[in-house]
Parts: structure tokens; sequence; C-alpha cells
């Protein structure tokens, strides 16, 4: 239960800070205990950012703080202040989609959509510190974004993909992921 | 190239892996699920849920709650009608907030809308609730020898549900044909669907009276049924919009408690009200896999030919009907559609408990019986010394057949996709040839495109299409379809098209939303693409027709000569002739004034005349051959599935990618159900969930995922769209029995339950080890008084569809 001040109102609670979202700097006033996933969905409306349990457990809600994945159910609004955080909305450059997002669409990578933004930006990291991941590298590093939908198969074959047209290659996906095998 | 069908038959759109026409809003953050939607002024609920799992309620009080500040309204079953509803007919047995008892922990007992969650919640805490205890119901022993306290007063008997007898020809005569009978006791563990999104809802009533309800639902139509119902308003003033789907799997089919409150609350509120669950408040709600106790008795030839089955099942329900007495038909009303069966009787039984409620989960009620006839083929071939490819294919059913159970099958090309399962996994060199702690598997089955019977009764369309074309050349497809992933609103703009000659991207798509578009049923049975695909196909073909005399007229060129392909309509014989598709469309306004086309869809009727006979029938069975390959530990017992080789007959892909996407899905979902996924239930704790949460509830991550060869076969069914057949749900039955198989070829044991999980293969390796039988699973299948069967000559009997009249009747005589 909230204190309540001397005239039974609420206290006003809220920190008002400086955000850095997508490279863009904002304010924003927002109670304390709200974690950033409340912040970005509920306070900056950005609901690209989704969320499956608000516990830890799935991934649908990482979000990249300079550059590196977090949970961002787990993460204080708080504590984000001098931080650098990327959303899914700030993948695509303008109209141009990230390599990522384009294969993810093309190979039917996002079937529900509800884990893609996680796992995009989680893929996101990878490729910028692993340019060309194998298989079970890549499977490593999204194994804590659950998806129910695709079997991950898809979402395996995108990240290959992408990785090889980031590396200047005009990649194509292979015949089997797109028909079955003969 | 295998998939690329339709090229081969001439076709510009339908067999192409177009991009999906949502897959880029879904890529950049942009498509609006449920709980993103935020309305000015809007208020948030909570639910207070019981935390016994079977109570009459003495008292609630919710005063302190009401006057806390910031909170809006509280309810309690009392503000409500004490009107029931449920997903079908025969058993509406739910109150948006309890009336007089609670049934489970979680049943939703009041709620409050208030400024922000946090208070809501705080509210929560300040409501009062007293409960008389009753004695629980934790299982189905306890709902067999417990007839009373009832959960509910409207079972057949006591806690139990409901009871299905039917007898197809006469398993007495088959069995006594049979060189042998062999009857096994299988049990396959419940699971739940745990999608991603976690159902959320938002209503708003506007002071025309008008209420709007934006949610995550897999079935809008229904749903909008049980809210006229039940906050008594004429569906006409009644909006629902299913907004797209975060993942359903058939855990979005059934009205849900919290649907319903929240438009109430909008009502008492005059403001928008939104709610969210949360994870664990998603695991109460449901409505998944039934566990289901099966006792399968066979008889079979030297051949293995099987003269005879006698199937019987028992599903715990949980605490609510829903769709459970659909699912109770669907645990044995399919079993005849895989392999030649004369012969069929199928008893089954539905029971109540204290438990989260089950229903429909991908598949409904069929991965249970498949796995228990698949693991029993494995044992009768193993028994015959044959090989269990062979013998499945050997009496796989026969295309363009009719079953037993009087089930009409179109197309099925079983024995080309066991060909390609076995050619590709080298199934020849591997069975019964790998070292010890490997193993392979095969399994098979066959499933439903769509049932051809509504929920409720009525003899209007399933699925209804409408286009709007004006001069802009723009094409809009209107359709109550609800996208819940797999790619519905795609298959819309793919079929105009391909009618059409345009791309899919010209076209506008509109779903989901009962004031805009024509009613659909709704995403379940594996009917939306050859449903609304057929209405879509008519739809088109009525516009394409006017747009072809407009443009016959203009052109002085007959109507059947011109062509529609590469957003022009030309002559087909002199292509250079021809109007762009703007300019069709512009002449055939001219000609017929504004432009619009309805299409709609029915299913055939089915040949079986018995009551009962309306569930099984479909418009296409699709049908699948799966192989696993496993690694068993045989000190621990764990089982590792490096991958698996799946053909499945989908008729005609409509986009291959999507169907191999399906497909691979479907494997996930099987893997996942085979080795680790169950909801268990503390009985001696007040009955909670064992573990509601994504961390507890095991299901695959990338690292478990196994690899998956997929083929497309395609053999184009008469029925859908295209010759289209299902492909989302059918994959994933042979999946679990494969890998059973496949552990039975590694290490030589039987594990006869679902799921396989490292202690139970590891007790019947030690049993083995020991000289016992290398088994494990249940043994006992309880018995309860049943009704006479409902006894129906099979067509080999020269039967015509209808039932005799039950024995008893006859005896009266």
């Amino acid at each position: 239960m909230k204190p309540l001040g001397k005239n039974g109102r609420k206290k006003l609670e809220k920190v008002h800070i400086r955000l850095r979202v997508n490279g863009e700097e904002t304010e924003v006033a927002f109670a304390p205990h709200k974690t950033l996933l409340e912040v970005l969905r509920e306070d900056l409306r950005l609901t690209g950012t989704k969320h499956g349990c608000e516990l830890g457990e799935c991934g649908c809600c990482a979000v990249l703080v300079d550059g590196r994945p977090v949970l961002s159910c787990l993460a204080l609004g708080v504590a984000m202040e001098g931080h650098e955080i990327t959303t899914v909305e700030g993948m695509a450059v303008g109209t141009e989609l990230h390599p990522l997002q384009q294969t993810f669409a093309e190979l039917g990578a996002a079937q529900c959509g509800y884990c893609t933004p996680g796992i995009l930006l989680t893929a996101k990291a990878l490729l910028e510190t692993n340019s060309r991941p194998s298989r079970d590298e890549i499977k490593e590093a999204l194994a804590g974004n659950l998806c129910r939908c695709t079997g991950y198969i898809k979402i395996l074959e995108a990240v290959e993909l992408a990785a090889a047209r980031m590396a200047g290659g005009q990649a194509e996906p292979a015949k089997e992921t797109i028909y079955g095998w003969e | 190239m295998a998939g690329n069908n339709g090229g081969k038959r001439g076709l510009r759109v339908v067999g192409k892996p177009f991009v999906k026409v949502d897959a880029k809003a879904k890529c950049i953050g942009e498509l609006k699920y449920a709980d993103d939607l935020f309305l000015p002024r809007m208020l948030h609920t909570k639910l207070l849920r019981s935390t016994v799992p079977h109570a009459r309620i003495i008292s609630i009080d919710v005063s302190k709650a009401k006057a806390y500040p910031g909170v809006h309204a509280a309810l309690t079953g009392a503000d409500l009608p004490p009107i029931t509803y449920g997903a079908l007919p025969v058993s509406e047995d739910e109150y948006p907030l309890a009336i007089g008892k609670v049934r489970m922990v979680g049943d939703p007992v009041a709620a409050i809308a208030a400024v922000d969650e946090d208070v809501a919640t705080e509210a929560l805490d300040l409501i009062d609730v007293q409960y008389e205890p009753l004695p629980v119901v934790t299982s189905i022993q306890d709902a067999y020898s417990m007839p009373e306290p009832r959960i509910h007063e409207y079972g057949e008997l006591g806690n139990i549900h409901r009871r299905q007898v039917y007898e197809f020809g006469s398993v007495e005569a088959g069995f006594a044909e049979a060189d042998h009978v062999r009857e096994d006791i299988t049990f396959y563990e419940g699971s739940t669907h745990l999608a991603l999104e976690q159902h959320a809802s938002l209503a708003q009533f506007s002071h025309d009276g008008k209420l709007t309800l934006w949610t995550s639902t897999q079935d809008m139509h229904y749903l909008h049924r049980h809210l006229a119902k039940v906050l008594e308003m004429p569906a006409s003033h009644i909006r629902v919009i299913a907004t797209p789907n975060g993942g359903g799997f058939g855990g979005k089919c059934d009205p849900f408690n919290h649907e319903i409150v929240v438009c109430k609350l909008a009502m008492v509120t005059g403001r928008p009200v939104k709610i969210c669950l949360t994870r664990e408040e998603v695991f109460y709600c449901h409505r998944g896999r039934h566990p289901v106790l099966m006792s399968t008795k066979t008889g079979y030839k030297k051949d293995g030919s099987i003269t005879a089955m006698h199937h019987r099942t028992i599903l715990d329900g949980g605490a609510y009907g829903g769709h459970g007495v659909a699912s109770t038909f669907y645990t044995g009303i399919l079993q005849p559609t895989t392999y030649t069966l004369p012969n069929y009787r199928f008893e089954a039984v539905r029971v109540f408990t204290n438990k989260a409620p089950c229903g429909p989960k991908r598949g409904h009620g069929t991965p249970q019986p498949r796995w228990a006839q698949e693991i029993q083929m494995d044992k009768i071939a193993d028994h015959l010394g044959l090989d269990p490819a062979e013998i499945r294919k050997q009496h796989a059913i026969a295309p363009n057949s009719i079953t037993a159970n009087w089930i009409r099958i179109g197309t099925l090309s079983l024995r080309q996709c066991i060909d390609k399962v076995v050619a590709g996994s080298g199934w020849k060199d591997k069975f019964r040839k790998l070292p010890h702690g490997k193993g392979i598997g095969i399994a098979c089955s066959a499933y439903m495109t769509g049932t051809q019977t509504p929920i409720y009764y009525n003899k209007l369309p399933h699925s209804g299409v409408q286009l709007k074309l004006d001069r802009s050349g723009g094409v809009c497809v209107f359709c109550g379809s609800a996208e819940i992933g797999q790619g519905s609103d795609s298959i819309l703009a793919y079929i105009v098209a391909e009618v059409l000659g345009i791309d899919p991207f010209d076209i506008r798509v509109v779903t989901g939303d009962t004031d805009l578009t024509p009613v659909d049923l709704g995403s379940y049975s594996s009917r939306v693409t050859l449903m609304t695909g057929n209405a879509a196909i008519e739809a088109a073909e009525r516009v394409r027709h006017m747009l072809r005399e407009a443009v016959s007229a203009k052109l002085e060129v007959p109507g059947e000569r011109l062509s529609f392909a590469d957003r022009r309509v030309f002559d087909s014989q002199n292509p250079d002739k021809g109007v762009s598709f703007v300019d069709a469309v512009c002449l055939a306004e001219e000609k017929y004034g504004t432009l619009g086309t309805t299409g709609s869809y029915k299913p055939p009727a089915a040949p079986g005349k018995y009551k009962g006979s309306t569930i099984g029938p479909s418009p296409a069975f699709s049908c699948t051959a799966a192989i696993a390959e496993v690694e068993v530990h045989p000190e621990t017992g764990i089982v590792v599935v490096p991958r698996v080789w799946i053909a499945h007959d989908i008729g005609q892909a409509i986009n291959p990618v999507l169907a191999v996407g399906q497909i691979e899905g479907c494997v996930y979902m099987g893997l996942g159900e085979a080795l680790m996924e169950e909801m268990t239930y503390r009985g001696n704790r007040n009955l909670v969930h064992k573990f509601p949460s994504f961390l507890e509830y095991k299901s695959p991550t990338t690292l478990e995922m196994c690899d998956v060869i997929t083929y497309l076969v395609e053999e184009p069914d008469a029925n859908g769209p295209f010759g289209a057949k299902e492909v989302g749900q059918g994959p994933q039955l042979p999946v679990p029995p494969a890998i059973a198989n496949a552990i039975y070829d590694a290490v030589g044991v039987r594990v006869d339950e679902i799921p396989l999980t490292p202690d139970k293969v590891l007790k019947a390796i030690r049993a083995k080890a020991k000289g016992q039988e290398g088994r494990y699973g249940p043994s006992v299948f309880p018995t309860c008084p049943m009704p006479p069967a409902m006894v129906v000559p099979t067509p080999f009997q020269g039967g015509d569809g209808k039932a005799l009249e039950r024995e008893p009747a006859v005896s009266k005589k």
C-alpha cells in the first residue's frame, strides 16, 4: 500500500529523467519502481517491445542497452539514465529495414511476430560482435528467447542469411528453406 | 522443384514464397496487439481469483476496495446477470465472475477497475471473501469414486461430464477374424499452449450505447454471440475486433471471463477499460491439451492388417465444459482416418476435476489417440517381425474412400509421404541397425481441414468474403477471419491476387472486425485457408467476370479470350491488346456502378446420418509421415532428438515458405509435448499448478529443438482452394509417437506415457535390466457405467450412414 500525504492524497512520486532511446534524447517522468519495459511501452508508447511474462523468463522484452541485450522487464527505468537504449523501432534506418528485419520477413521467421522484436535485437547484438556466427553460436545466443510458432528454424536461417548479406554477399535462401526438400 | 506445384499448374501467385502482408509491420514493431492499444481516460482491470480449488462462497465484501483512492468500480458476480456462457451450447457452464461457488484455483471472484494496474492490484487486497471449502476432485480416479459433491449439476453422472459410445460394424466379429489381439493402456499428459502473448482485452462503451471490444481472440464470431447473451445487448450494438494474436494454438478460442468483465466495467464506468493477464493467470485460463488415459485393443492379422479396434478414452476435463465435448469426440472419431479399420468401437468419458479447464490445443483431442495407435502399430510390427514403415504403407487408408464411421476422405497421399521420409532418412540402413543408445522411429497421421459443422447449429455460410474495388484500381478484401500468426490475412491477398492477375501487395486486407467484415467462424480446426480461400475465390471470380465483360465490350474481344495477369487484362491471343488493371476497374465501374462482390463457403454434407456424425467430417484430409532419430543416454534416461524427417500432403501450398514454417512449428510443439511439457498440479496443496511460469514449465529452446527435414507433398484436393489442404495442426500428430518408437529402437524399452521424461525412460531401462518388462506406463484402466453403444453399420457392411436402434429399444419390442 502506498503512503498517503496529510491531505489523504498520494504524494507526488514520479522521477523525471532524461533517456536516450533509438538515438534520440527524451525526457520522461514515471514512478521510480517502473521497469524499463513499462517506461518504454506506457510512458514512451514504444509498444514494439513486448512482454510475455514480466519475470525475465521468455525474452520477449529484450532491448539493447549500450549494444548489449537486456531484459527490459528486469531493468529499472531509473537506472537507464546515461545509457543508449535501442528498441525494435530503432533498427530500421528511415524506411530501410535492417538486414535482419528483411530476412525475418522473407523467410516467415516472424509468424505471430510477438517474440520477434526481442529476437531481432538479440540477434543484432550477436552479429555486431560475431559477424559470421555458426549455427550453434546463433542457437546459444538466442537460447533465452522463446518462440512457440516457428520451432526456431526459420529464425536461425534468417539470422544466417542476414549475416551473409551484411558481409557483402548477394546471399539468397537455400531452396530447401523455401520449398522443402525434394 | 518440390513445393513449386503452383508454377507447374500455371499459377502466378499461389505456390510462390511471397512475403506475408503483415511481416514488415511485425519486424519493425509497428503491429498493434491488444495490450499495445491505449485510449484516453483508459482504466485498468485486475481480477481477484479464487485461492481455493472448490468452495461455496459465503460472502464477498468489496466496499473497502471500492472506496480506495483511484478505484472506479468493483464488480462481483452479483453485478452481472446470472447468465452462463461457454464455448459449446451443450456446456454453457461459466459465469464471468463466480456466483455461489468456485470450482478451481484461479476462478475470478471480483474485478476492480482503477486508474492504473498498481492501484487495481492494491485494491484486490481489500476485498474480503469467505469460502466454505468443499471436497476436492483432483483426478480421473477421484471423479470416478466421488460422485458428490458435484462440480457441476448438469453432468451425466456425478462428476462424469460426458460419455460417448459408438460401435461401427462389429468389433466382436473383427476380433474373431484376427490372428492376434493386443490391448495397450497409455497416457498422454496435458500440456498448455504457452502463446507468448498474454491474453489482453480493451473495451469501450460509447455514448450512443454501442460497445467495442478489442481482444486477442481466435474466434471473434462466437465471442460476439456470447457477449450479446451475457450482457443482454443486441449483437448488432457490439463490435468485436480480433487484434492480431501473439500466438493462439487454440488457447484463445474460448470466450473468456475477462473479456466479458472489461465490457461490463466499460459500461459501468463510461471509460475505456483494459486488462492484460499475467503469465500465471494465463496458466489458469488454460483450455489446453486434455490429459487422456487410453485403452486400445486391436485385432490384427499376420500381414499387419487391422480387423477391429476397441478404443477407450478418459479425459480429465478440469473445472469447466469449454470445448470439452468436442475434444471428447476427437479422442476417437478420427482414429479410422489413417489406416484401414473395418470395425471400430469407441468409448469416451470426460470428467470434471477442480483444475484449469482443458480444451482445444493444436490437434484438438487427436494427438492423444494418434499416439496410442502409433505406438501400438510399432508393437504390432515388432511382434509380427514386419517393418513398421512397410506395415503403415500397406494398410494406409485409400484416397477417395469412406471410413467405418462415415468420414469421407478425398485425396490422401500417405504412401507417398512414407516413401519420402523412408528414403530421406536412410530408414532401411538404420532401423534396428544403429548402435545401442541410438534409434529411429516412424509414425503417421491424417487430419481434417476444417470441420463440417459450426459450433452452434445453423445453415449459414462458414466463411464470407467481400471485395471492394474502385477507380483507383485499389482492391480491398474484407473477411472475419482472425490472424493468429499462421498467415490468414496473407492467404486472402494471395488468392485474390491470383484470380485478378495482380500483385498481393496491390491488395488491402481488412479482417477480424464484426462491424466491417462478413462472418468467418474463426481460426480453429485448420479451417481458415480452405474456407476463407474458397469464399475469396468466389468473390474474386464474380468481380473478375464484371471486369471481363467491361473490357470485352471496350476492346471488342470475346470475354473468354481475356486473361488477367501482370496487372493487365488482355487478349490471350494477342497479348499486346489489353488494358491496365486500373483501367479495367474503371471500365467496370462505368458499366456496373460502384463495384463490390461477395463470396461465401459452406462445407459439403457428410455421408453419416447418425447422431454425432457431424463431428469428424471435413472437406479435405491432410496426412503426414514422420521419422525421428533419437539418442538415449542409458544411465540417465535423457532423450535427445537430433533430427526429424517429415512429409506432409498439403494438397497445394498457397505459400511454400509459410507451409514449411507451419510444419517446423508442428514438429517443435510435438517435440515439446513428447519430451518435457506437462500441466501438473499439487494435489496435496490446494490443487495449485506446480509451475505456472515459463521458467519451470519446460518448453524447447533453440538448444533442444531438432533439425527438421521437411517434404511438401502436393496432391491437390477438389475441395480446397487451388487444391489446398491444412498444414497447421496435422504435422504435429506423428511427432511424439515417432520419438517413442525411436526410443524403443535405441534401448529396447517402451514408455507408454507422455511426456517421455528421463525418469520414466530410466525406470523402464532399469526394469528391463532386472529381467522385468522394459516398460513404463499405466497398467490399469478404470471403468464406469456406460450407456449402450450407438451401433452404426459401416459402408463395408452396406450401411446407409444411419444408426441401428439402440439395443434396449430393440429388446422392448
